[in-house]
């Protein structure tokens, strides 16, 4: 068994674009797979947690149940838990449905579009999918999240930053080109 | 020629003219004091707050309040850097601040006021308040972004004296309102000036949108207000 820091990331109601920013530290990613372990993640492709992680990564606001679920599993292994990204920190691109009410949104999209085919205006109502939420929940409206990486994306050297500074138990420095929110 | 006044800001001395409030007098000495309501050769209303000083433990907003002989000023000191971040994190909140889609992130003050004051994450919850975006010959005003500064009420005017932009409704419904004749006179120039002297994204000139790259844009390198601390 390995002493390392174990790493846990997931996206929710996110595009993916914060574990490309991840992954856009580059060469670094050698560094980072000695200094640390994955546990789940897309990165590794881990489903399920196997045991107790220290650096949760959650891209994405929540804007169904199961990204509720995930969240709080997230918050229940993992003893440091971080926003990720605009959407993470503040809802993002998702949430601007908070300002349209749900029935609007659904109609919209599946009855009202030009682009659905009169055949197929239905609005999805099956048990095996999430249900949605009424509206885009930032992650810590939901669970508590212990730090906030603003961004869209948070910038390679702003994740790199933060994690190395984590595992090493050093403050972060923040410099002011790695606080963005786009 | 009149006599200067002294006073000090954070400790330092400084000499400024009588008649100068607390904020042109701290940035003629180098000192830059945050405004968000306040633009330069307009006068100033003290709406915001975010320019605010402790003056012998009171609080002032120094866009508006004139320097007196003696003054002992508190400006980046820990509690007035609080209180500045409370105002900006509840900017933040009240509206429906969507940088990523904003054409004016980059070059938007509030932004570069949270950038510079490190704020990761507001401490108020998010409102997702319900508003419109209104369409104009030339421009859009988007209420989603707009922190009721009246910058534009009190900038922008046709040549006759009359103004395009006013305040409606009172309290949390304040909002601004575009006369729609008079809007659909204004010159591409009087809309460009209108967008520039939006410190947000609320006022947009149609057909320029992300015109700057992101490494390029006011707030990008520089944090806001390092062109005056840099001059003394």
């Amino acid at each position: 068994m390995s002493s390392k820091p174990v790493i846990a990331t997931a996206s929710l109601a996110g595009c993916f674009g914060c574990h490309m920013s991840f992954l856009d530290i580059d060469e670094r990613l050698l560094e980072l797979i000695e200094l640390v372990e994955f546990d789940k993640s897309p990165i590794d492709d881990l489903k399920h947690f196997t045991r107790p992680v220290d650096i949760g990564l959650i891209e994405g606001g929540c804007c169904n149940a199961e990204n509720v679920e995930v969240l709080r599993s997230f918050r229940k292994n993992c003893r440091i838990l971080i926003s990720l990204g605009e959407c993470a920190v503040m809802g993002g691109l998702p949430a601007m449905r908070n300002t349209i009410s749900l029935k609007d949104c659904l109609e919209e999209a599946y009855l009202n579009s030009p682009t659905v085919a009169p055949e197929d205006r239905v609005i999805p109502n099956d048990e095996d999918l999430p249900l949605i939420l009424d509206r885009v929940y930032p992650c810590h409206e939901i669970v508590k999240i212990d730090y906030f990486l603003p961004g869209c994306p948070p910038s390679a050297d702003l994740i790199w930053e933060a994690l190395t500074a984590l595992v090493q138990n050093r403050p972060m420095k923040l410099d002011y080109q790695l606080i963005k929110y786009d | 020629m009149p006599e200067k006044l002294k006073f000090s800001i954070d400790g330092r001395e400084g000499l400024a003219d009588q008649g100068m409030t607390i904020y042109e007098a701290a940035k003629a000495n180098g000192v830059y004091i945050p405004v968000l309501c306040h633009y330069e050769g307009l006068k100033p209303v003290g709406s915001c707050r975010i320019c605010s000083v402790l003056v012998n433990g009171r609080w002032m907003a120094s866009c508006t309040q004139p320097l007196s002989e003696g003054m002992v000023i508190e400006n980046n000191t820990p509690q007035v850097i609080e209180y500045r971040r409370a105002i900006i994190e509840m900017l933040f909140s009240e509206g429906n601040h969507f940088c990523p889609a904003c054409e004016k992130s980059g070059n938007c003050e509030l932004q570069a006021l949270a950038y510079r004051y490190s704020i990761m994450v507001p401490r108020f919850p998010y409102q997702f308040p319900q508003r419109q975006i209104e369409a104009y010959p030339g421009f859009l005003l988007e209420h989603n972004r707009c922190v009721q500064c009246q910058r534009c009420v009190r900038a922008i005017q046709t040549e006759d004296g009359r103004k395009i932009f006013a305040m409606k409704n009172r309290s949390k419904d304040v909002r601004v309102n575009v006369d729609p004749k008079l809007a659909a006179k204004l010159s591409p120039d009087q809309i460009q000036k209108a967008m520039d002297i939006c410190p947000v994204g609320a006022i947009l000139k149609k057909e320029v949108g992300f015109i700057r790259p992101i490494g390029q844009r006011k707030y990008d390198r520089q944090p806001i207000g390092s062109e005056i601390e840099g001059k003394k």
